[in-house]
């Protein structure tokens, strides 16, 4: 499989990344080399193999359903690049 | 008294022991070595007034008796670990001048044994990268040159700064991650010693995430018992790592030096590839040999589906970067480029903060996940993943102990040599290593001998899950056949 131009700017609008129409071209190309080199699964046998969801084979950790961390609307918001007090500044998002 | 600086991690933690030196001596040998070494570009950020007051509490600690395992040893710490205080970037743009209030679990557990920071080192943006060419801080000088020549090599990527400050003999040992390679082929490359262990031996928690399902830490060392050390350290169960696994770290430590007479090698056919250089096939013969000779018995087994690993990987490690990636919107952290609403923030911000290949590679990653293609591609990639990890159980319940492949198909090449047109020749350099990742095994990096042009090459040996003792024992009957390979200084 391969895809073309609009693809690329669909793909490029749903991993919210701006891409010139420049910019196309060759990342069509770059994307292209990609699945072409991945294409090669196709020739493997899967059929009744059970896909994999977990490396190490282990029971799913689980803990007390409590609060046992918080308090630190400080640090949460002390990297951040647009704030007032402990909320976090985006233009409007609601009209 | 010698250089502090060309100490293994093992003789400097008795020099210290027995009040040869303080951990300021040998902390400030290494600050000068780091200043008088910038050229490389291996550290991204140093931290020497951090380093010294380290130091002087591990003097401290040390006059009282209260030696930790590491106590007084000055490590570099790859930019992927959240330091408190202290930068951190995954060199990337993105994140720009992000300082974490938290501590990474793994550098946590360091400074608990009494480590020192240096400061940070470079790596691939993300860690995406065989060549450390992808940093927003630029490219890392391998410490190692063709003989005759002028022309700087990369350290091999994504840890090639922890490699290439490890080797040019700047930091005792560093930390680094390994999602594909990224411990092993750096390791290879400068002839330092890298262990990747067993998915789940070391916490992730407070580093940053690339792909969740492969990423691992490991150390890099001067030594296979350095790497001992450092891993004892950097290992062990964190409830806040759900994939952490909640199993007794052994002394890696005591495994050096124990026998291998009787243990089973594998030598795995399909890692013969066509056209590899007779250079990588002869190490390959002469690491057997070595193994052979110290009663290891040697045995041919097959992996069939090898050769599927590296394009497995190029869609399970997108797909879970895009995801992981995700969180850089310009709104919680690092950088913010304006937009006239929202999605144009993200937008922006996204095409500003990443460089192009992990552009690339959250792009492919969105493709392989969207509706209609998640069955054809990712779905698929997770069967073959299985079929991997598959054919290492089927030839370690044959009584395997270990695999013995070489640890990259070539030695180190220059800056700006590969991957300019086609990404997958970049990509490429990982097909011995990635397999380890798919299949979640521990796999260490030993520096083995040197190619025609006098470069480092390295042998990787893979064990069962959680058996990296195995490893430390292999990994140093290879050390002490080969020998120790230290870079002539240029810089």
């Amino acid at each position: 499989m391969s895809v073309d131009a609009a693809t690329v700017r669909r793909i490029a609008h749903l991993a919210r990344i701006a891409v010139s129409e420049g910019e196309v071209p060759h990342l069509q190309g770059e994307l292209n080399a990609m699945l072409a080199f991945v294409e090669q699964l196709s020739e493997v046998n899967v059929e009744g193999v059970e896909p994999m969801t977990s490396v190490t084979p282990m029971q799913m950790k689980k803990r007390q359903d409590v609060v046992d961390d918080g308090e630190i609307a400080d640090d949460i918001v002390a990297n951040a690049p647009a704030t007032e007090g402990h909320f976090f500044l985006v233009p409007k998002v609601v009209e | 008294m010698t250089d502090l600086t060309s100490l293994t991690l093992a003789e400097a933690r008795k020099g210290l022991a027995d009040k040869t030196f303080t951990s300021l001596e040998l902390t400030d040998a290494h600050l000068d070595a780091i200043e008088a070494a910038r050229v490389l570009n291996a550290f991204v950020m140093e931290t020497p007034d951090q380093a010294r007051s380290m130091a002087r509490a591990a003097d401290e600690k040390i006059a009282k008796g209260d030696v930790g395992p590491l106590a007084g040893i000055p490590l570099g710490i790859k930019d992927l670990f959240a330091t408190k205080g202290v930068r951190t970037t995954a060199c990337s743009k993105i994140l720009g001048n992000f300082v974490p209030t938290y501590e990474s679990t793994v550098t946590s557990q360091l400074w608990r044994d009494g480590a020192v920071m240096l400061g940070k080192l470079n790596n691939d943006e993300f860690a995406m990268g065989s060549a450390n060419e992808t940093s927003c801080f630029g490219p890392v000088g391998n410490p190692w040159r063709r003989e005759g020549s002028n022309t700087t090599l990369v350290p091999g990527g994504s840890s090639g700064g922890s490699a290439s400050a490890v080797a040019a003999l700047l930091c005792m040992g560093a930390t680094a991650t390994d999602t594909g390679g990224s411990i092993r082929q750096p390791a290879a490359f400068t002839a330092t010693v890298g262990i990747k262990p067993t998915y789940g031996r070391c916490s992730r928690w407070g580093i940053v995430a690339f792909a969740s399902s492969l990423d691992q830490a490991g150390p890099i060392a001067r030594s296979v018992r350095d790497a001992a050390m450092l891993l004892r350290s950097m290992a062990g169960h964190d409830p806040k790592d759900t994939t952490s696994v909640d199993i007794a770290v052994p002394d890696y430590e005591a495994a050096i030096g124990k026998s291998v007479k009787g243990m089973k090698i594998g030598i795995p056919k399909e890692y013969r590839l066509d056209g590899m250089p007779a250079e990588i096939e002869k190490l390959w013969s002469e690491g057997a040999a070595w193994l052979k000779a110290a009663g290891a018995e040697l045995v041919e087994v097959s992996l069939p589906h090898t050769k599927y690993a590296l394009p497995a990987y190029y869609i399970v490690a997108p797909a879970e970067a895009s995801s992981n990636l995700a969180r850089y919107d310009g709104v919680r952290y690092g950088l913010r480029e304006q937009g006239r609403n929202i999605i144009e923030l993200y937008e922006n911000t996204r095409a500003e903060g990443f460089g192009a290949e992990v552009r690339r590679r959250v792009m492919i990653g969105t493709y392989v996940l969207s509706a209609g293609y998640y069955d054809a591609y990712y779905l698929r990639a997770q069967k073959v993943r299985t079929l991997i990890k598959k054919d290492f159980e089927d030839c370690f319940a044959k009584g395997v102990d270990a695999i013995l492949t070489p640890a990259t198909p070539s030695a180190a090449f220059g800056i700006g040599e590969k991957g300019g047109t086609d990404p997958v020749e970049m990509y490429l350099n990982d097909i011995f290593t990635v397999t380890v990742n798919m299949a979640g095994l521990p796999g260490i990096a030993v520096p083995a001998g040197k190619d025609r042009q006098g470069l480092p090459l390295g042998l990787q040996l893979i064990g069962r899950p959680f058996d990296e003792e195995t490893l430390f024992s292999l990994g140093e009957v290879i050390e002490q056949a080969a020998g120790r390979f230290t870079p002539t200084r240029w810089w």
